[in-house]
């Protein structure tokens, strides 16, 4: 469990901390926008065979010493599947963000990074978080598969069953994965709660809150691909 | 396990994939055809069972709510996980190669569940009372306008859910089911002590190939049901010839320079969701 949170919460903070930037200067200066659709392609690549290609590519480099020859290679890869949901999100978020408040915000005097942090971040806030949380629920599936090498992680229990034919080891692991991806999500669905303005997501009436969630509902589909 | 694979020999270079194919190509197309289906099945399947959910979701209001968060639910567990829960919970056997398309069905209903709701729910309420008062039963009204109308979201929603199911049906050739991912388990087999990259290159071309056809193929079939899309998109607003329905715009006045448009990429429903929605107003005035 330590283990399976270790590799995907490196992974995350990596992924974040690349694609969230990359994803704000993208919406807010509107060009490159190529790189989004570049990212994007990334996805339809089989996380599995990534893994196992760089694997075989790194570990005998590292053989007999430690994991990180198996490590690399994972954090490579959830870096990699983390990345496409939380940049495009982000993109998208930001540019999102309604033209005539972009325009009060500059008429107030505010300068691009003013505009940026104060108005572009919070009003994106909800769709950076849902591609942050399929991103999360991205690379904790992806960790599971970790353990098809010699790692650490839940998905240990399901490939030990597997190699031993000890089902019900093997479902206990699947359980197991499955209530922690479910709970992670429901910790971040109240850390979003809290960090998205109640103005920006129109919490304050019923009305306005379905309006809200029919808006970041059809692009959080969009952000849903692969978990694998 | 993979002994019949196992005499693998030649060049373990990255490139000599092709050359890997054609000395295993029996058990490589058999490989990618138990991917094709693997892939296509539970997205046919998922989209049958969540057209009544999603039209259920969308006709009583207050099933909307429950519906969404329990697909939703589903759709948050890992995929490797939920294969090995599927057999326990269906009664199979563990290893029934039948756990991968349930595992992927449920999956595919999660998503499409709530694109074939919201779908349906993009199509504006002027549209409908037009259908009504054509005299449009509530049955010919979904078949004939909303669900024509929702076409393209679906349509997105079904490219999502192909492309990660090819990605998907991979991670069950780990737990060694038949399909592409079993080359990454044949490669990874292979490499010890020296690396041998063949199958596995081989297995992520061929995925992606198939990730990229496929979605090709919704494409074209979204393309093809919704034609006036087409006519619409050249021509300004104001120039929208009314055409009476969906199925006979072929050879309408748009449709000379319909090969000259490109398709926006990805499931951007919205912008062109709102063309569909006036043209369809307009379609409803002729006869």
């Amino acid at each position: 469990m330590a283990n399976h949170l270790r590799y995907s919460g490196i992974a995350l903070a990596i992924a974040l901390a690349i694609a969230l930037p990359l994803g704000l200067a993208v919406g807010h200066t509107g060009r490159a926008t190529w790189l989004v659709s570049a990212v994007n392609a990334v996805r339809s690549i089989p996380g599995v065979g990534l893994l196992v290609l760089l694997a075989v590519l790194i570990s005998p480099h590292y053989y007999g010493r430690t994991d990180l020859g198996y490590l690399i290679p994972t954090e490579i890869v959830l870096v990699l599947i983390a990345m496409p949901s939380i940049l495009a999100n982000t993109y998208a978020g930001v540019d999102a963000v309604d033209p005539a408040v972009r325009d009060a915000a500059k008429g107030m005097g505010m300068t691009g990074v003013q505009v940026l942090w104060k108005v572009e971040l919070p009003n994106s806030l909800p769709l950076i978080f849902s591609g942050f949380r399929s991103a999360t629920l991205q690379v904790i599936a992806t960790a599971t598969i970790a353990a098809y090498f010699p790692l650490g992680g839940l998905g240990r229990y399901i490939y030990d069953g597997y190699a031993q034919r000890d089902f019900p080891q093997m479902v206990s692991g699947g359980v197991l994965v499955a209530l922690l991806a479910v709970a992670v999500d429901l910790l971040l669905s109240v850390v979003q709660r809290l960090a998205v303005s109640r103005g920006v997501s129109g919490r304050f009436s019923s009305k306005t809150g379905a309006a809200a969630d029919a808006a970041t509902g059809s692009i959080r589909t969009k952000g849903e691909v692969a978990t694998g | 396990m993979t002994g019949a694979v196992l005499a693998a020999g030649g060049d373990s270079s990255p490139w000599h994939f092709w050359q890997y194919f054609l000395d295993h190509r029996s058990a490589d197309l058999d490989f990618l055809w138990k991917h094709v289906y693997l892939s296509v099945l539970p997205v046919v399947l998922g989209l049958i069972i969540s057209l009544p959910l999603g039209y259920l979701a969308r006709r009583y209001r207050w099933t909307y709510p429950p519906i969404i968060s329990i697909t939703g639910l589903l759709y948050t567990i890992p995929s490797i996980a939920l294969f090995v829960i599927v057999p326990p919970v269906f009664g199979l056997k563990s290893l029934d190669p039948k756990q991968v398309p349930i595992a992927l069905t449920i999956y595919s209903v999660a998503l499409l569940t709530r694109v074939v709701a919201d779908g349906l729910g993009s199509v504006s309420e002027e549209t409908l009372l037009a259908a009504t008062a054509m005299g449009f039963g509530r049955l010919r009204r979904l078949f004939g306008v909303e669900l024509p109308i929702a076409a393209p979201v679906i349509a997105a929603g079904l490219r999502v859910a192909t492309v990660s199911n090819v990605s998907l049906v991979a991670v069950a050739g780990t737990i060694g089911m038949d399909n592409l991912g079993r080359l990454f388990d044949i490669g990874k087999q292979l490499s010890t002590p020296d690396p041998y990259y063949p199958p596995i290159v081989l297995g992520i071309v061929l995925c992606v190939l198939l990730a990229l056809t496929l979605d090709a193929i919704i494409v074209l079939g979204s393309r093809l049901i919704t034609p006036w899309r087409r006519a619409v998109s050249r021509l300004p607003p104001n120039e929208i010839a009314p055409q009476k329905a969906h199925h006979d715009s072929a050879g309408g006045p748009g449709d000379k320079r319909s090969d000259q448009v490109a398709e926006r990429p990805g499931p951007l429903a919205r912008p062109t969701l709102r063309l569909v929605r006036r043209h369809s107003l307009s379609g409803g005035q002729s006869p």
